[in-house]
């Protein structure tokens, strides 16, 4: 029986590998990706202020894309057959990377029949998936790209104490999920602390109802995984028998073995000290706390650990695990050594992340800390793709890279700035002054919005 | 005689100290007066008792007056949000102070919030750093709670307040009449937005029937009433048009039935979100409704928001629409960000003067108080905000804040938090640090 089911499933992977090409026998993974990169040309942006997200800001520079990947990056370039966009008083970027989107499994309209982001019916559900939620035709998606996010991390929601795993996209338009799946992006996983987890199941009259019941939740997953993960090494060894396979546990092991990512969502400073004694316990890495608005109280503890804090510029108040917010949380945080990162989180958030940001760096400047254009890009591009594991592939503007690359009307930290060229994979996704050949969602067709739609 | 003497040279002291003491120059900064006078270079404001009583160029500084330099800064009236729950709510969700919201139904047009407002809550401060000066508080909808208690389709009356530091802070009660329509509508009254308009339409003809026969009642000798006294005798500031309307409403389609309903009852409105409203801003223009929109809000939220667009500010305005900026993140803790919201309608088409306007003299326009603030005029109250740049770039901060004339503390929590953190190296617990 296990044999048939063992040769029945290698039969089925041959045929997923062979769609994928695939060398044969290589093992596949479900719902592996289909990304494309769209169609593009020999593109050379000339004369921009760029900020290459690795720190430098270059004057009068060039940046040339072909074949779907940054050539050259300078000044003076010149490239035979290139289109050649006059980039003179505009700003190029890397592409925006958001670490925390419910795109897709929040999307608008905000409809109880699409609200697909919380499993809230057990407070560990690792067996989840967000990409299995994700309505590729949110009109949030195509909003998101006017806003030059390029990529974007999904998550489940945060009503679970473990919530499922995230999936990083491409924001380019697809029929599906798959279509959309960012190559080789490893698998996050989400976390919850505090407030949402206990509130959800101990108003059920379940556990969790406490910040400590929390953690004992936690603990209990992990020991589950633990020995999950043991038994099936022994079995592969073949010491015992296999145990069925469980996806719940089977996703922590993933953690465990350093293959998926935990995006931990903790709000204050001293749940996140215990969630990094948490993670040593069981022996796995806090890659990034996300809605870390206390994270400014604890940045030497997040540098040591390294472990980034993925914040708001200035959300705070909405509840009373978000009291302690102040604008200049991401400053301190990366003036600690720490890894900062501004996300959204929010359907309208994720079009201006160069606007949240350019806010903390206004307000830092109060306080004589200087946050240069140049620094403040990378909490939006270079630190997001390091805590995504994509930052081999995007995240700056480096030769070899993916062209994934915004052409701003000017500084991105000014208000009135706006995206004006979006190109993924050095294909030319979005263009402001070109609206007819913007992407529409099913969803938007017939309708007036201005960047969601086009009638 | 000497004690006299001694006793008129005491009062001359005294007038004379409180003379200098009260006496504020702002001087040389570009002043943006929101009023006819346009945009000053190099303008001196001369405050005295809390009100501008001077504003131009060459104008000569009394002796003792208090000098600001403004040099190099750009100066601009307070700014004024016109909508939402400042000193109302602390915290959003599940803890605190939640004075905005009433169910059950006991009150509608009667229910007045003025009286809940906390001059000391702690988002106060926060906001008024940032140059927010002015603001609706308004009662808020909400739906039915574990124990099926819903709030009434009227919500009750919003006021405008001052967030200044002295005493008296409520500036306007009864500033508007805070109703749901559309979905929102349909939701507190039922199962139709039809319902919500049926219930506001008994409260206004039992409000008429009321003010005809209020005699008769008194005695016993006419009907009984769904809605109290204290709510039909608030409804009659509607009737009269003192009191406009303050309607959520999104959808192009309910906005035109609440424009023939103000016309079918003589009465004022005011919209409150309307994402729709660019679909017929000449009808709101002709009507004169404004509109208190968020320019960011471009996805369709909802059904009743599927024509929603960014640009949506900037055609208002062309079309003749009054508008004021309240998004859902600037009504309570982030007031502050209709600087924000000014600054991306104006990245969408619409001129940075009317986006100033926007956050300064219109809301004040809206709520009838723009003989006493909104601009930077002789004769108004000095709120006046003093920013390095342009105080629509989100890297700029308000250098210095007067409210009614009095400089402000620019001290909050939050910047007691973060002076806190910023010391690393004292070797004890943050608890310490002051």
């Amino acid at each position: 029986m296990t044999k048939f089911v063992v040769a029945f499933a290698t039969v089925a992977l041959c045929l997923t590998a062979c769609t994928n090409g695939a060398p044969d026998g290589e093992t596949s993974t479900p719902f592996a990706g289909r990304y494309q990169p769209l169609p593009g040309v020999t593109t050379l942006l000339r004369g921009a202020t760029v900020l290459t997200g690795t720190g430098s800001r270059l004057e009068n520079a060039d940046v040339l894309l072909s074949d779907g990947k940054i050539v050259a990056v300078g000044v003076g370039l010149d490239a035979d057959g290139a289109e050649v966009v006059d980039a003179s008083g505009k700003w190029i970027t890397p592409g925006i990377i958001d670490i925390h989107s419910h795109l897709g499994v929040y999307p608008s309209p905000r409809t109880a029949s699409s609200s697909d982001g919380n499993e809230a019916t057990e407070p560990v559900t690792a067996q989840v998936w967000a990409e299995h939620s994700v309505w590729p035709q949110d009109p949030g998606f195509v909003t998101a790209l006017a806003g030059g996010v390029t990529s974007l991390q999904i998550l489940p929601g945060s009503a679970n104490l473990i919530g499922g795993r995230g999936v990083t996209l491409k924001n380019v338009p697809g029929r599906d999920v798959q279509s959309m799946k960012f190559p080789g992006a490893p698998y996050g996983l989400k976390m919850a602390c505090g407030e949402n987890p206990k509130r959800v199941y101990g108003g059920r009259g379940t556990a969790p109802s406490t910040r400590m019941g929390n953690v004992a939740g936690y603990r209990a997953a992990w020991i589950a995984a633990a020995d999950y993960r043991d038994k099936m090494k022994a079995a592969a060894e073949g010491k015992g028998e296999a145990p069925l396979r469980d996806l719940n546990l089977e996703t922590l092991v993933g953690v465990l073995d350093g293959e998926i990512l935990v995006h931990n969502h903790c709000y204050r400073a001293d749940e996140m000290s215990v969630m990094l004694d948490l993670a040593e316990e069981f022996g796995y890495k806090v890659t990034a706390f996300h809605h870390a608005v206390e994270a400014y109280k604890i940045g030497d503890l997040l540098a040591e650990n390294g472990t980034c804090a993925a914040m708001w510029a200035d959300w705070w108040g909405f509840k009373m695990e978000a009291y302690d917010g102040i604008r200049e949380n991401a400053a301190l945080v990366d003036a600690a050594g720490a890894c900062a990162i501004i996300h959204s989180d929010d359907a309208i958030g994720i079009q201006q992340l160069n606007q949240e940001t350019a806010k903390v760096m206004g307000a830092a400047a109060r306080v004589g800390i200087d946050i240069a254009p140049e620094h403040a890009i990378q909490w939006i591009t270079s630190n997001v793709a390091t805590a995504l594991g994509i930052a081999d592939d995007v995240g700056t503007l480096e030769p070899g890279k993916m062209a994934d690359v915004v052409l701003w009307s000017g500084s991105p930290f000014s208000v009135y700035t706006r995206a004006e060229l979006v190109y993924i994979d050095g294909a030319l996704v979005y263009d402001r002054n070109n609206p007819a050949d913007n992407p529409v969602t099913d969803f938007s067709l017939g309708t007036s919005s201005l960047t969601g739609g086009a009638l | 005689m000497n004690h006299a003497i001694s006793k008129s040279i005491i009062i001359a002291i005294f007038f004379c100290g409180l003379a200098s003491a009260q006496i504020t120059a702002i001087v040389g900064g570009t002043v943006h007066t929101v009023g006819p006078a346009g945009t000053i270079e190099n303008a001196t404001i001369l405050i005295e008792d809390g009100v501008i009583t001077a504003v131009g160029k060459n104008i000569s500084t009394p002796s003792g007056a208090t000098i600001i330099n403004a040099a190099g800064k750009i100066v601009t009236p307070g700014l004024f949000t016109p909508f939402g729950q400042l000193g109302l709510v602390e915290i959003g969700n599940s803890a605190g102070p939640l004075d905005a919201v009433q169910r059950g139904e006991q009150f509608t047009a009667g229910f007045d919030i003025a009286d809940a407002f906390n001059p000391r809550s702690t988002l106060i401060a926060v906001n008024r750093i940032e140059g927010v000066t002015r603001a609706l508080i308004a009662p808020q909808a909400r739906r039915t709670d574990e124990q099926g208690r819903s709030s009434h389709v009227i919500s009750g009356l919003a006021a405008v307040v001052n967030l200044g530091e002295q005493p008296g802070h409520i500036d306007k009660r009864a500033a508007a009449l805070v109703v749901s329509l559309g979905e929102r509508g349909s939701r507190l009254a039922g199962a139709s937005r039809v319902s919500a308009l049926l219930v506001l339409r008994n409260a206004l003809d039992e409000a008429i029937d009321y003010r005809a026969n209020k005699n008769a009642f008194e005695r016993g000798q006419r009907r009984d009433y769904i809605y109290s006294i204290a709510d039909l005798e608030a409804l009659q500031g509607v009737l009269t048009g003192d009191i406009p309307l303050l309607a959520h409403v999104e959808r192009a389609s309910d906005m035109e039935v609440l424009i023939r309903l103000t016309a079918q009852y003589g009465i004022r409105a005011i919209i409150m979100g309307g994402t729709e409203a660019w679909m017929i801003a000449d009808q709101l223009a002709a009507a004169h409704i404004p509109v208190l929109m968020a320019p960011t809000a471009n996805l369709p939220a909802n059904f009743d928001r599927i024509n929603a667009r960014r640009d949506a500010a900037g055609l208002l305005v062309s079309a003749g629409v009054k508008i004021g900026f309240a998004g859902p993140q600037s009504q309570t803790h982030n007031a502050r960000n209709i600087t924000q919201s000014a600054g991306n309608a104006v990245s969408e088409g619409l001129s940075w003067d009317d986006a100033l306007r926007a956050i300064t003299l219109a809301p004040a326009e809206i709520y009838g108080l723009a003989d006493q603030i909104g601009s930077i005029e002789a004769g108004k109250q000095a709120d006046i905000v003093i920013w390095p740049g342009d105080p629509l770039e989100l890297t700029n901060y308000p250098e210095k804040v007067f409210i009614k004339g009095n400089s402000i503390s620019m001290v909050s929590r939050q910047t007691l938090l973060r002076d806190r953190y910023l010391q690393t190296e004292t070797g004890k617990p943050p608890a310490f640090r002051r």
